[in-house]
């Protein structure tokens, strides 16, 4: 081995030695709430499971009922609502909890209650961060996550990515797209509110801005079960309330810390793994694989390193043979 | 410079035929999925949004691409001339699995017709690492069949192009041992963002650098194992068998590195006890392992590695060890909740076994047209 090659080496696994370091690498500062940020509150122990909010979403984001094949069959095709699950025709999804007879609401043994599935509008979400083209964007005042389908190339890494399974994706469409909710945007653009909000009857599905949201939250967890309560209907700046039976709540916040925060904020009095909400870290995803990918890459030094060694080891090799 | 040559001999055998068959019927498949979307062909759900085209035909089809990689990080960085005769063939099986992984990639993903923005500055996301994966490929097939080049200019006989390229070939050279350190380790790193929806066992920060060396310990497995297989199959001599043996002493360093790193961030995250404690992924696990266990011991004495036999049994180990690990990391350990199954659908596994079918047919063409394969010498 000559010496240039040995000095050549050394550079090689420095560049290793950098590509590997991923356990020191600190996530740099991640996106924190915006002052303005806005947000959904939704209190599963008011919601009465009367999927006012799912019809209206429908109506005002123009998307079509589901219909499950036996109803096809039967000629009456779009008649009844049938999804499962969050879908790509359907941005929310109330769903049942249940537990023995069923008899008691807002109990966890012989109970039930509803959870509402909705795009979570993480505060550093991870679907934004996965998106190749810039398809996911975060608004920086109001902090929805906003899609694109002119920079989308439907690689589906956003599915992927969201610890919710919220992107969806058009499977039966040869021109498809993601599908997921933008908290009515279009409706706000004119004033408006989400339309889960203002059409829910209780005020389970309330509307505001995040930090008020928040602040809200806190105040219920802290009631006294039994006791009643004026709980805010459709937005908290409307100063509309309706007076309610507190139930016995969890003293959580679901979103206010996972996977780095959220701007939907669910309440309950179900422990929230049982309403299959997944258990995250403070932090985001996001936080982890771009703190390793920037780690590897800062300022781009170990792969124009790694490139000057191997332009030289190579130059060296190939100068008098015809490859 | 060693000497190649075209192999010569009837194209349209049997075997060629029946190649071509599955080709056809995967492009009638095809036809179905461009005009009735992606659900009309896979089982892809909302929870499981990637299947065997993203696994088998981009993650585990550009780590069998990765020969020329291997090979060229030996031959022209660590300067060991030796193996350079393996070369060619290890290019040319590479610029095949890569270009077919971009093909594969231009079928999975829907809105194909705007696969151009990942290259538009305005769009691109420098945060994602799938952004940072389909650059560094897309680059990396142009590079891969610029370094291949010579063998066409040779056929043709233009040597004064060639000539010309070999001037300015190092620069290529560089770029197609950077690009696959970039790119195969960052595949690794697409399943961070997973997050708790992978399991705890694969999930790890170590994944860009497990992923890495995988890959570069699959293209000497592939090279090893192809060179012996053409050799049966094309009924050529085994004169190869020293030099794979040589070269085969590479993998063991690596995968020893591999499975300490693996079980050392293991029992650093405290879930060594998971692998008997988790049922059916717990067996994944260790097949996983064992198979990469298996060329380490088989490999071990000089002796062995001289018998093409064994040779060929331990690429084949690794081969499917390699594999078995990104089917695990992408889709046997990755959990989307309750309620969502995947297993890929007929279609889906007729277009795959298209795909590789096309690969073969080009393999086959290739070595008998061009001067890609070591001549024979006739004593
Ligand atoms: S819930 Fe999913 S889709 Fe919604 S912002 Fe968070 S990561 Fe993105
Ligand atoms: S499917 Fe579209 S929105 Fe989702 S990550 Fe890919 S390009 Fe971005
Ligand atoms: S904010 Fe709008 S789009 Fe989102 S769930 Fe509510 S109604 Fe549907």
């Amino acid at each position: 081995m000559n010496l240039e090659r040995r000095d050549f080496l050394k550079v090689l696994s420095a560049g290793a030695l950098t590509a590997g370091n991923v356990t020191s690498v600190f996530a740099g500062i991640r996106k924190t709430l915006s002052a303005d940020a806005v947000g959904i509150l939704y209190d599963g122990t008011i919601c009465i499971g009367c999927k006012a909010c799912e019809a209206a979403c429908k109506q005002y984001n123009g998307m079509p009922p589901e219909s499950a094949n036996l109803e096809k069959a039967t000629g009456v095709d779009g008649i009844w609502d049938e999804s499962y699950d969050l879908s790509e025709k359907t941005l929310n999804k109330i769903k049942l909890y249940e537990h023995g007879d069923a008899s008691t609401h807002n109990s966890v043994e012989n109970g039930f209650a509803f959870v509402k599935k909705a795009c979570m509008h993480c505060v550093d979400p991870d679907c934004v961060s996965a998106c190749p083209v810039t398809a996911l964007v975060k608004d920086d005042a109001t902090g929805i996550v906003e899609y694109d389908k002119d920079a989308c190339i439907g690689c589906r890494y956003c599915m992927v990515a969201c610890p919710y399974n919220v992107p969806k994706f058009e499977y039966a469409e040869a021109i498809p797209e993601i599908v997921k909710c933008e908290l009515c945007n279009h409706r706000q653009a004119e004033g408006d509110i989400p339309a889960c909000c203002e059409f829910c009857p209780t005020g389970a599905s309330l509307f505001g801005k995040v930090t008020d949201l928040l602040e809200e939250a806190h105040k219920r967890i802290k009631l006294v079960a039994g006791s009643t309560y004026e709980y805010p209907m459709r937005s908290l700046d409307e100063g509309d309330v309706s007076p309610k039976t507190v139930a016995p709540y969890i003293n959580y916040i679901y979103g206010e810390k996972e996977g780095g925060g959220t701007q939907y904020l669910l309440l309950s009095a179900i422990p929230f793994t049982k309403l299959g909400l997944p258990e995250l870290s403070a932090t985001s995803s996001a936080s982890k694989s771009e703190g390793i990918q920037h780690g590897i890459y800062k300022g781009m030094i170990a792969p124009i390193a790694l490139l000057g060694g191997l332009l030289y080891g190579a130059y060296q090799t190939t100068k008098n043979s015809e490859g | 410079m060693h000497e190649k040559q075209a192999l010569g001999g009837r194209l349209l055998t049997k075997p060629f035929w029946v190649l071509l068959g599955l080709a056809m019927i995967a492009g009638l498949l095809l036809i179905k999925r461009f005009l009735f979307g992606i659900g009309a062909v896979t089982n892809l759900s909302d929870g499981y949004p990637w299947g065997i085209w993203i696994v088998y035909d981009v993650l585990v089809g550009t780590a069998l691409g990765c020969g020329g990689y291997s090979i060229a990080l030996l031959v022209y960085i660590f300067n060991k001339g030796e193996y350079h005769p393996l070369v060619r063939s290890a290019l040319m099986t590479s610029a095949f699995g890569y270009t077919l992984a971009g093909v594969s990639i231009f079928i999975d993903i829907g809105r194909y017709w705007q696969m151009y923005n990942v290259f538009l500055p305005w769009h691109i996301n420098l945060n994602s690492i799938m952004f940072e994966v389909a650059a560094c490929i897309g680059a990396y097939v142009f590079v891969l069949w610029i370094e291949f080049s010579p063998t066409f200019l040779e056929h043709r006989k233009s040597l004064e192009t060639k000539k010309k390229l070999s001037k300015v070939l190092f620069l290529f050279i560089a770029l197609g041992v950077l690009l696959p350190t970039m790119h195969q380790s960052s595949l690794g790193s697409l399943m961070i963002i997973a997050g708790e929806k992978l399991s705890p066992m694969w999930q790890t920060g170590w994944l860009p650098l497990l992923f890495l060396m995988t890959a570069i310990t699959m293209g000497y497995a592939v090279v090893i194992f192809e060179s012996l297989f053409s050799a049966v199959a094309l009924k050529r001599p085994l004169d190869e068998t020293p030099i794979l043996g040589k070269l085969s002493v590479m993998m063991i360093p690596l995968l020893v590195l591999f499975l300490l790193l693996r079980f050392g961030d293991l029992m650093w995250r405290g879930q060594l006890g998971n692998i008997f404690n988790d049922g059916m992924l717990g067996a994944f696990f260790i097949v996983e392992n064992v198979l990469f266990l298996i060329p380490i011991i088989m490999l071990a004495s000089a002796k062995n590695r001289m018998k093409p036999t064994i040779l060929f049994w331990s690429a084949g180990s690794m081969i499917l060890a390699g594999a078995l690990y990104r089917f695990d990391t992408f889709l046997v350990a990755f959990n989307p909740g309750v309620g969502y199954h995947y297993f890929p659908s007929a279609s889906e596994i007729l277009i795959t076994v298209g795909i590789i079918s096309i690969e073969i047919m080009a393999y086959l063409i290739f070595v008998k047209k061009l001067p890609v394969l070591p001549a024979i010498k006739h004593s």
